[in-house]
C-alpha cells in the first residue's frame, strides 16, 4: 500500500451541479480508485457521477505567492456592476 | 497569509499553508488517534454481527461498521494531507507508539452492550466532535462534517436497541440496565482528564483545534443524556445525579480517572485482544494488497506496450 498512488475524489452530487472534491485515497489503479471511491464516499447516495484524479497530476498555485498571483484583480473595481452610478429612476439596468 | 492572523480571524488554515511544528505535530497526533479509534472500534460491534437478533438489525449494524472503516479512511485522508504516510500511522498503531480511544477496551459481552455502545459511546463522541467541526485545520473540519453527519443514525439506532430491550421482557430490560451501567462511566472518561489535569488543552484551544474544554463537553453530554435515560426507562448508575436550578445543569458524581489511565496504560480488558485483531487483519489482508499492486502493474504494462 506503501508505493500506492493518492488519488483525489470529485462526487458530483446531482445533474446540474458540478463535481465537487471530497476526499482522497491510495489505491493501485484507477479502477480500484473508483470502486474504493464509491464505497468510502458515496454510501447515502451522495453522488450520481464520481472522478478520481491522480494527486500527483494536479498543479496547484503557491499559497505563498498568493497575494502577488490574485491581486492584479484587487484595483478593477470596474469588473463589477456596483460601480457605475445610476440615474434615479431607470430600470431593468 | 500569516498563521497567526488566520486564526485570530477565525480563519481556516489549509494543508501548503505554512504552520508552527508544534500545530501539525498535534494535528497528526490527534487525527492519527481519531482514525485509529474509528479502525479498532470496529471490532466490539463486529463481535455482534453474526449474532443480531433479527436480520434487520444485522443489515444496520453492517452499515454502522462499514461506517466506522469510513470515518477511519476520511481521517487518515485528512492526516496524509499534512505529510504523513498512512502506512507509518498503521505502523505506529501496531506497535503501540499511537493510542486509540479507551472506550474500545470494554468488551462487547451482550447484544445490549451493541445498543450501549450506539446510544452512550456515540453519543459522547457526537458531543466531542461537533465542535471539531469547526476546528482550524480545514481537511480535519471537512472530514469532520461527513463523520457527524453519518454518526447520528449511529446514536439512534443505539437507543432504538435499548428502547426496544427496555419495554421487553424483565430478562431483555435487566440486560439493558446492565449495558448501560458498564458503559456509563466509561463513556463519561471518554471527554479525557478533567480540566485541571489536561496538560495540552490550553494549547490547543489557542490554536483553534478544540474549542471546548473537556470538563464543559462532559457536562453537555451528562445535560443531553439524563432525559434520555428517562426515556428508556433505565437508570444511570450514578446517585449524585440530580437537576441543579442554579447552575441550569445537572450535577454528576466524580469520575475514578485512575480506571481510564489504567486502560490507557495497556491495562483494560481488551487491550491486548484488540490490538492482536488488529495486526492479524492487517497480516492476513496482505496478499490482497499485493495482488491489487501485481494486477495493477501488469495492467500498466499492457497499456504501455499498446
Amino acid at each position: 500500500m506503501r508505493d500506492w498512488p493518492l488519488w483525489e475524489v470529485f462526487v458530483r452530487s446531482r445533474r446540474g451541479l458540478s463535481h465537487v472534491h471530497v476526499g482522497s485515497l491510495h489505491a493501485p489503479d484507477a479502477e480500484m480508485a473508483l470502486r474504493n471511491a464509491r464505497d468510502v464516499y458515496t454510501r447515502r447516495q451522495e453522488g450520481v457521477s464520481l472522478w478520481v484524479v491522480p494527486a500527483a497530476e494536479i498543479v496547484a498555485s503557491d499559497p505563498g505567492e498568493r497575494d502577488a498571483f490574485f491581486d492584479p484583480a484587487d484595483d478593477k473595481v470596474y469588473r463589477h456592476p456596483t460601480f457605475y452610478n445610476v440615474p434615479e429612476g431607470v430600470e431593468h439596468l | 497569509m500569516d498563521f497567526d492572523d488566520l486564526l485570530a480571524g477565525d480563519g481556516r488554515v489549509e494543508p501548503r499553508d505554512e504552520m508552527p511544528d508544534g500545530y501539525r505535530r498535534t494535528l497528526v497526533r490527534q487525527i492519527a488517534q481519531h482514525a485509529h479509534s474509528e479502525i479498532i472500534g470496529m471490532q466490539p460491534e463486529g463481535n455482534w454481527i453474526s449474532r443480531a437478533p433479527s436480520l434487520r438489525r444485522k443489515a444496520i449494524l453492517m452499515a454502522k461498521v462499514q461506517d466506522e472503516a469510513g470515518h477511519g479512511l476520511y481521517l487518515y485522508a485528512a492526516a496524509e494531507t499534512l505529510g504523513v504516510d498512512r502506512e507509518d500511522l498503521l505502523d505506529q498503531l501496531h506497535t503501540g507508539r499511537q493510542k486509540y480511544s479507551s472506550i474500545f477496551n470494554y468488551p462487547t459481552l451482550t447484544w445490549a452492550d451493541v445498543g450501549a455502545i450506539g446510544w452512550l459511546v456515540d453519543g459522547a463522541a457526537i458531543v466531542n466532535q461537533v465542535p471539531l467541526c469547526r476546528c482550524s485545520y480545514g481537511p480535519y473540519a471537512r472530514a469532520m462534517v461527513r463523520v457527524c453527519k453519518e454518526e447520528s443514525f449511529h446514536q439512534r439506532q443505539g437507543f432504538e436497541i435499548l428502547h426496544t430491550l427496555s419495554h421487553g421482557t424483565p430478562a431483555q430490560r435487566a440486560m439493558a440496565q446492565d449495558a448501560v451501567d458498564r458503559y456509563w462511566w466509561p463513556s463519561l472518561m471518554m471527554f479525557g482528564p478533567p480540566d485541571d489535569d489536561s496538560p495540552n488543552s490550553a494549547q490547543s484551544m489557542a490554536w483553534g483545534i478544540k474549542r471546548f474544554s473537556n470538563d464543559d463537553l462532559r457536562q453537555r453530554f451528562v445535560d443531553m443524556t439524563v432525559p434520555q435515560a428517562e426515556a428508556l426507562g433505565l437508570t444511570l448508575p450514578d446517585p449524585e445525579i440530580r437537576w441543579n436550578e442554579e447552575r441550569g445543569h445537572y450535577d454528576f458524581g466524580t469520575v475514578d480517572f485512575t480506571e481510564l489511565f489504567e486502560v490507557i496504560k495497556g491495562n483494560g480488558p481488551c487491550n491486548q485482544q484488540r490490538l492482536a485483531h488488529r495486526v492479524g487483519a492487517h497480516e492476513d489482508g496482505a496478499w490482497v494488497r499485493e495482488a491489487a499492486s501485481a494486477y495493477a502493474a501488469k495492467q500498466a504494462v499492457r497499456e504501455g506496450a499498446a
